[in-house]
């Protein structure tokens, strides 16, 4: 049992846990303040932490430079697109593992797990002359295949990890029943899984969405996600703070709203399924 | 516990997986170990045919492979000690009874879902530039001449940013560890006379390693592979330069493909060292 | 109909063989349990039934069918499981009706059956509820539910009581027998429990090691067992097994007598020994005995009120036409 705590103590816990917080989390609360002050403001000595004339016009200022709506609609295919091939082919294979496990289960597994090792540049020529011999540079759909193949080894782990919290028997059980195997997947297996799946879901599409070698390496103009989005605010013109802040809060907004509404999801997906 | 239906069945649906990722790992690695036979030029030339283990001798005799090698190990494993270090008291902080406990552990994962290349640009620009960033603000404020993170101390600097961005993963997952932590345990240490140091290193901490294995691998694994933190602040300059960002440069800026993809394999069989290293106490760790 | 036949059936785990070259009839409609210590076989030899499990060689017949690579789910068979195996995203209703929608029946089929079959179970009350919400014996019901709806050819039971309270066991016991009095459908039932072997069964198969040690009715294997295992494993409590001098004097190696075939008597009496534990329970009265010169204990049950304790002479009669004589081997004789 929890032991009861003095307030005091509860109190001076409250407030070391908080300054570390808000300290831990103060750079994405600043950007997100700086991106509604004017450049003047923005660079300021002493700096303006809340008392300064509050404007949007940074954010119209971007959307005007750039095509936002498309960087994030690319973003969301990418992201979305690579998760759910992802889930798609990993739910078979994560079953297998977990329910008809071999001697070599376990070699798989960390087979799996070691490609996901290999330094990307290391390949980084013979995949870029592969996608221009094969005419797909700068297009979403390789894109989508390259991260779902990077993610893989994640996705197929952490789904073995919540199947094998699921009794055998149960599967069993829909066998004696008389389902198919599909039939056992599909209205057995998977429902129960629906927290662990969802929680893949999320922490692969934060990690695809958030992907920066593959997506600033393979796109230009017409694929490119957010990532690229925000890298062309490099040099000279990451100099204009507000504007930069404005473009960088608009890049990791969607996630962090994401974030903010499937927060027990994600920090069960956060763990990789590997701690209880 | 299975027929051999089910055996046949489970290979079967294995297959989609393991062909891909097998695909996805051979191709490219067969191509590159190809090309780094080879003096390839794209744009001077093009393939200039064998050139056996030329480009192998040539990149690591060149003045920047071992300080790229130490970069990377030097980034990596500090990164590892802040974000393990850190992760383990801010753990234990976190578990303490207190008010707004939610609210708190959003704070502390946000960094998490920021993207690679804005934690970047914004540490760089808004933090960390020498005339306008807010640390040069803040060491004027008390009378110090500002530094130039970024040039003078870089490698600190990207550690700095990246064990930021990946604090917020070790102290959820030891979070969650320690909160399986039977209190009992805890408790019948303390009837026993332990202190509360003695009771964190003898069960706490101990109860904490395979949570500290898995943080380790799979930092280990991504921290490899950083790009878009080097690539935006530095380039690869003042000394950041790692193994994959040298072999960027070589294969992308210097266009030579032959030089780069034999790096490439360096990089590869560095990668497999640490790989076997970890597989070896992750194997172990896994069986539970 | 459910006549379930195993002719020459073996397995084997990699290179360790769990079940020899086994033969067994079962015939329709028999409620038959297979019983064993841990480890004996017991549970795989049903799932073999089942078709959970590969047998290595030999054939299952079932109805007269070789079923033997027929996979489970079209061998016309429903399982209840230890740990009951429910499928926790659904409803009650909606756990039995799985296998009648696994095999397409018509929805109001379907209602039809799964009504009748809350009649049978006593489980109206809770049909809308999810398994998370139910108690054990709740859980064991809707267990059983959603096997009797598909009117298989036989039930198999994976040790279903094992994970409930004593009294509810009891319980449970009582309808499961009830409910193969009602359907007389065939039933096989996995125990390590001899009470529920006894007090359930048509036909005990006793297993130990993969191997059928005997095969027969309750009483058949009370009176006559055929080895010394069966007869220890049978009847509780456990039968005294007496080797040496003693079991000389009746032309074996090693004589069985049961606790209850063993008089107390005032003096006089054939064999003597000191009360070691005395279990009053009321009605009967366990000695456990010791220094008889036979066995380290030797165990008796006598009349509930009888007033020796612990440290007392006691003087004991065993009855001459219950003592079973068993050879070298262990087997019986006579």
């Amino acid at each position: 049992m929890a032991r009861s705590v003095t307030t005091q103590r509860k109190t001076i816990n409250t407030t070391i846990a908080w300054i570390i917080g808000l300290l831990i989390f103060f750079p994405i609360l600043w950007t997100i303040l700086t991106s509604f002050k004017t450049e003047a403001q923005a660079i300021n000595d002493p700096p303006l932490f809340l008392f300064f004339d509050w404007t949007t016009e940074n954010y119209a200022t971007v959307m005007e430079r750039s095509n936002y709506a498309r960087f994030l609609w690319n973003s969301i295919v990418i992201a979305g697109g690579s998760t759910l091939l992802g889930i798609i082919i990993a739910v078979p294979a994560a079953w297998s593992m977990a329910f008809v496990p071999s001697k070599r289960t376990k070699d798989i597994l960390l087979w799996m797990l070691s490609t996901k090792m290999l330094p990307a540049v290391g390949v980084l020529y013979p995949i870029y002359l592969l996608c221009i011999r094969l005419g797909v540079l700068d297009n979403r759909v390789a894109l989508v295949i390259i991260l779902m193949l990077i993610n893989l080894p994640i996705i197929v782990w952490m789904l073995y990890t919540y199947f094998r919290e699921i009794p055998g028997e149960i599967l069993e059980a829909a066998r004696m029943d008389g389902a198919t195997l599909k039939e056992e997947i599909l209205y057995v297996l998977t429902p129960m899984a629906i927290p662990g799946i969802a929680s893949t879901l999320l922490l692969n599409f934060i990690l695809a969405w958030n992907e920066a070698f593959w997506t600033l390496n393979l796109t230009a103009a017409q694929a490119a996600p957010l990532t690229a989005f925000i890298a062309s605010y490099s040099s000279p013109e990451g100099l204009f703070y507000a504007k930069l802040s404005a473009a960088s809060t608009m890049a990791i907004a969607p996630i962090l709203i994401l974030g903010w509404f499937s927060q027990k999801q994600l920090v069960r997906g956060l763990t990789f399924g590997a701690v209880k | 516990m299975a027929t051999k239906a089910s055996r046949s069945a489970a290979r079967l649906m294995m297959a989609p997986a393991v062909i891909l990722l097998l695909g996805w790992m051979l191709v490219p690695l067969t191509m590159t170990l190809w090309f780094s036979f080879r003096t390839y030029l794209p744009l001077r030339g093009g393939d200039q045919g064998w050139t056996g283990f030329d480009n192998y001798v040539r990149f690591v005799t060149s003045s920047s492979f071992w300080p790229a090698v130490s970069t990377t190990l030097i980034i990596v494993t500090g990164v590892l000690a802040i974000t393990i270090a850190l992760g383990v008291l801010l753990a234990i902080l976190l578990d303490q009874p207190m008010w707004g406990q939610g609210v708190v552990r959003i704070l502390v994962i946000a960094p998490f879902f920021v993207m690679p290349t804005v934690s970047a640009l914004v540490w760089k620009n808004i933090f960390m530039d020498p005339t306008n960033g807010l640390f040069a603000h803040l060491w004027r404020f008390f009378g110090a001449d500002p530094v130039s993170w970024l040039s003078n101390a870089a490698t600190p600097s990207i550690i700095l940013i990246v064990s930021w961005q990946w604090l917020p993963f070790a102290t959820l997952i030891l979070l969650t560890a320690i909160q399986s932590l039977d209190s009992e345990q805890l408790e019948a240490a303390e009837m026993d006379g332990a202190s509360p140091l003695a009771r964190f290193f003898y069960i706490t901490l101990p109860h904490l390693s395979r949570a500290i294995t898995i943080v380790l691998l799979i930092q280990t694994i991504f921290l490899l592979a950083i790009f878009a933190e080097i690539f935006v602040t530095t380039g690869g300059a003042f000394g950041t330069r790692t193994l994959s960002y040298l072999i960027f440069q070589r294969v992308l800026e210097s266009q030579n493909i032959g030089l780069g993809s034999a790096g490439g394999v360096y990089a590869i069989i560095l990668a497999n060292i640490v790989a076997i290293f970890l597989m070896r106490i992750v194997g172990k760790n896994l069986d539970t | 109909m459910g006549q379930i036949e195993l002719k020459q059936v073996t397995k084997s785990f990699g290179d360790v063989q769990v079940i020899p070259p086994l033969d067994l009839t079962i015939k329709d409609g028999e409620f038959t349990v297979f019983v064993g210590p841990s480890g004996c076989g017991k549970s795989t030899l049903l799932r073999l039934i089942a078709g959970l499990e590969d047998i290595t060689t030999g054939h299952i017949e079932i109805d007269g069918q070789d079923a033997t690579d027929v996979v489970p789910a079209r061998r016309g068979l429903a399982m209840v499981f230890q740990s009951y195996a429910l499928y926790p995203h659904m409803t009650v209703r909606k756990n039995i009706a799985f296998p009648l929608k696994m095999a397409k029946m018509d929805q109001a089929e379907i209602d039809r059956r799964v009504d009748a079959a809350a009649q049978v179970l006593n489980l109206a009350d809770y049909i809308d509820r999810r398994p998370g919400q139910l108690s054990g014996g709740q859980r064991q019901r809707v267990a059983i539910g959603r096997a009797i709806v598909r009117e298989p050819a036989a039930f198999l039971f994976d040790e279903p009581l094992s994970n409930l309270d004593a009294a509810l066991r009891v319980g449970m016991r009582m309808e499961i027998s009830e409910l193969h009095k009602k359907l007389a459908t065939t039933m096989i039932y996995v125990t390590h429990d001899q009470v529920e072997a006894m007090t359930m069964a048509d036909k005990i198969v006793v297993l130990q090691a993969g191997v059928i040690e005997q095969v027969g009715s309750p009483l058949e294997l009370y009176r006559t067992p055929r080895n010394t295992f069966v007869a220890g494993f049978i009847g509780s409590p456990k039968m005294n097994l007496i080797t040496g001098e003693e079991a000389a004097k009746h032309d074996a190696h090693t004589i069985g007598i049961r606790p209850e075939h063993i008089d107390v008597v005032e003096s006089e009496g054939t064999w003597q020994g000191t009360v070691g534990v005395a279990e009053h329970l009321g009605s009967d009265t366990f000695f456990h005995i010791h220094n008889t010169g036979l066995a380290d204990t030797l165990t008796v049950r006598a009349i509930g009120d009888i007033s020796l304790t612990h440290g007392d002479t006691i003087h004991l009669s065993p009855r001459a036409d219950e003592i079973h004589r068993f050879d070298a081997a262990g087997l019986r004789i006579g």
